[in-house]
């Protein structure tokens, strides 16, 4: 295969080679027991306490609030069940959108058997949820909001700062979790500031390894563990730490966030003409991302009504292209997405959508040739299985 | 404390002046099926077959148990030709595979007639010797005993044995001859491989591939099949037959409640092809009749058309429960069952004929190339060696 586009960011991302490196060097030499007395230990500490300080400062948080756990989808969950199971005394209602992640509408899920009260806000046809609908929602009973802040299926940036101000501004105290998993490095955010208790984000969206991620959690935050052990991170998350994944996390970081205006821009411009491009060349698409400052600049979700995603993907797949249908979780369940359904987009448009999501890996000239195979690819497989 | 297994065939028995060859490919599959254990010396001896043990009972009897041709098989114990030495095995033997209790008997052979005492003064006294030395809940039965401790004296030593553990059986693959197998991914298709196998046929799968209406994964899944069949059957050859081109060619020129019809003529046009040149004299598949619209005794009229070559449906007379199970039971459920698709549902038409005509899919089969979609699917058919993994 001549050349590899990959368009897929969202799903997962090449790991930077510079994170790759420090991580070897880290296996291999620095290889130490962050609990060990001995120095061998405490130069893996040390590794560990400088990633902290780096997570902290992009968030604009303290060392101290950052937690190391093995991704986005533990980070939800501790989130999310650390605070019910330590608050239920003050409240039995909870709240989170229908266009969440599986690793939080699958705990919800869960939390409703055990009883809990869950309301699930809806979304506009952007895909943004109403916030006077969360205010009304509101009441003496609620004791967590969870949210995420960009969605990883179209990219729709939800009003979390606002959320912010709303809850803080509520007369009782709300504990409010953000999945920042596909917005970390991407756009600004600042739980500090914003009235965020926590925080999700996972290393491989931003060039980090696999199996790795932190949850941020304010000071003061009582959240219970799901895993019992050796006490390793103040007891929320016990395990001998995964030094090197921690220390590809903080490379990884530090390279997202130290030019993310610019990877944002760049990554936005791909984004803007490769939409602008195909909706020239391919009659009867539907862009359903954003472009209004509601959009994420990394995720391009398209409608190519009369095919398939599937087999669409495969098309592009023979030309070395790689894209996603949909989320790559929920397109392998043979079901339409649940973000899409909450979008109210209709089965046929579903069905032919395709998402492409971009990094700062990506470059310009890599838009035409995709816009190429897919007009190329629509109009083949639209002869092929159009009814006749 | 066994040293031996005792391997008995049942059909093999029949075969007459074939048997040698039978016995010869039999004791290949077992060699060839305890590959991964330590090597050891398979004999045939006296009509049945022994395989020693070395301390690894437990895992090769579950490898004998899924070598077809093996009726059933017995744990042995061996000692010394000393009536003392044969009661202590004899009593280990009962209590170890009966250990609920329950009712015995001792049946005995002698071969080796220097041994002083007869056949049944042998039964008589290790009998009683059980019977004296065993708790309240083993009792003597004569007439129906749940268990049958047997004894054999040989020239060699005595055996001793009681637990009877069935075995695949069926006829040894190899020793009937060469299928091809159309081989989707799906629930039946496997099983009717097995079906195959069972009956001592050397198996070829074919699997239509149409990337990219069907994924990567869809094939990975066929490959994951033939890894399972080939723990049954010691190895298997899979055509991968690139389809691609034939399902668009169908989908351009024919209508569309004929394209099932008319893919699967083209499938067993391939497979029939294929057979030939593998010195494979008939076609396997895992229809059942009336599972789909493909399955009416319509469909299978006018697709069968297209072959003389028999085409033999070991699942013809079952419910899909009965399938499920054997399924199940030889471990390809579970590969089956992953969601990607198979026979992409992309050209699945809304409504299939179910009564498809001889006469009409043949007229529609005039807008196609036949021959040349033919050879093109067969030049791209990648064909690989399944081996078989050490589970």
């Amino acid at each position: 295969m001549e050349r590899e586009i990959y368009f897929d960011n969202s799903a997962t991302t090449q790991v930077h080679p510079e994170v790759a490196d420090l991580m070897h060097e880290t296996m291999i030499r620095n290889y130490g027991n962050p609990s060990s007395l001995h120095k061998k230990g405490v130069q893996a500490e040390q590794a560990v306490s400088h990633v902290r300080k780096i997570l902290a400062g992009a968030l604009q948080v303290a060392p101290e609030e950052i937690y190391f756990t093995s991704g986005g989808t533990e980070s939800n969950n501790t989130a999310i069940k650390g605070i019910v199971h330590a608050y239920k005394s003050r409240g039995n209602h909870i709240i989170t959108s229908n266009v969440e992640h599986p690793s939080v509408l699958n705990v919800f899920d869960h939390l409703e058997e055990l009883g809990f009260r869950v309301t699930y806000l809806r979304v506009n046809e952007n895909g943004v949820i109403d916030l006077d609908e969360l205010q009304d929602l509101l009441c003496n009973d609620t004791l967590l909001v969870s949210l995420m802040h960009v969605n990883n299926e179209v990219g729709s940036i939800q009003p979390i700062k606002e959320v912010g101000e709303i809850l803080k501004g509520y007369h009782k105290k709300v504990y409010y979790h953000v999945d920042a998993v596909q917005s970390f490095g991407k756009l600004p955010v600042y739980p500090g500031k914003w009235g965020i208790d926590l925080l999700s984000i996972s290393g491989h969206k931003f060039h980090g390894p696999k199996g790795i991620g932190a949850l941020y959690i304010r000071k003061g935050t009582r959240v219970k563990a799901l895993v019992e052990g050796g006490g390793q991170e103040k007891s929320l998350r016990s395990g001998t730490e995964n030094v090197p994944g921690i220390v590809g996390l903080g490379k990884a970081a530090e390279l997202a966030v130290q030019d993310r205006e610019a990877h944002a821009q760049k990554m936005n411009a791909i984004r803007e003409t490769l939409a602008s491009r195909i909706r020239e060349k391919v009659p009867n698409c539907r862009i359903n991302s954003n472009f209004d400052g509601t959009g994420a600049p990394h995720i391009l979700n398209i409608s190519f009504p009369g095919t398939r995603s599937e087999v669409l993907l495969h098309y592009l797949e023979q030309d070395g292209i790689y894209v996603s249908s949909g989320s790559a979780c929920s397109a392998r369940k043979g079901k339409l997405s649940h973000v899409l359904t909450a979008m109210q987009l209709t089965e046929e448009e579903m069905e032919g959508s395709i998402r492409f999501s971009f990094s700062y890996f990506n470059e310009m000239d890599e838009v035409m040739p995709v816009v190429e195979s897919v007009t190329k690819a629509v109009k083949e497989l639209r002869e092929l299985t159009g009814r006749k | 404390m066994y040293e031996l297994i005792l391997v008995r065939y049942g059909e093999l028995g029949l075969k007459g002046k074939n048997k040698s060859q039978f016995i010869n490919r039999l004791i290949l599959n077992i060699k060839r099926g305890i590959k991964d254990l330590a090597p050891r010396e398979v004999r045939s001896t006296w009509g049945r077959i022994w395989v020693p043990v070395h301390d690894d009972l437990d895992q090769l009897l579950e490898k004998l148990q899924m070598v077809f041709g093996i009726y059933s098989v017995s744990p042995v114990v061996k000692t010394e030709k000393d009536l003392e030495e044969i009661k202590k095995a004899a009593l280990r033997v009962l209590h170890d595979s009966l250990p609920q209790g329950g009712s015995f008997k001792v049946e005995t052979r002698r071969s080796d007639k220097t041994f002083p005492l007869t056949s049944p003064e042998i039964s008589k006294k290790v009998g009683s010797y059980l019977f004296v030395h065993s708790p309240d809940i083993y009792r003597a039965d004569m007439h129906h005993p749940q268990h049958t401790i047997e004894v054999e004296i040989r020239a060699e030593g005595a055996f001793v044995y009681g637990q009877v553990v069935p075995g695949a059986k069926g006829l040894p693959v190899g020793s009937s001859g060469r299928a091809v197998l159309m081989l989707s991914g799906g629930i039946d298709s496997p099983v009717a491989g097995w079906m195959a196998m069972k009956r001592g046929v050397t198996i070829e799968g074919v699997h239509f591939h149409s990337f990219p209406f069907t994924s990567e994964r869809a094939k990975q899944k066929v490959l994951d099949i033939c890894q399972v069949l080939a723990r049954w059957g010691g190895k298997m050859r899979l055509h991968v037959v690139h389809f691609t081109e034939i399902q668009k060619a169908i989908r351009q020129h024919c209508r569309e409640e004929y394209g099932i019809t008319i893919m699967r003529r083209m499938m067993f046009r391939l497979a029939e092809r294929i057979a030939l040149k593998n010195k494979a004299y008939a076609i396997y598949t895992g229809e059942s009749v009336g599972q789909v619209a493909s399955q009416t005794l319509e469909s299978m009229f006018t697709i069968n058309n297209v072959t003389n070559m028999p085409v033999l449906r070991p699942l013809v007379g079952m419910d899909k429960e009965e399938i499920i199970k054997i399924a199940q039971k030889i471990g390809t459920y579970d590969i089956s069952i992953r969601p990607y698709e198979d026979c992409c549902t992309l050209f699945l038409p809304d409504y299939p004929k179910i009564r498809p005509r001889l006469d009409e899919a043949e007229a529609m089969e005039k807008n196609l190339d036949i021959e040349g979609l033919l050879q093109e699917a067969l030049e791209k058919t990648e064909v690989i060696e399944i081996v078989q993994e050490e589970i």
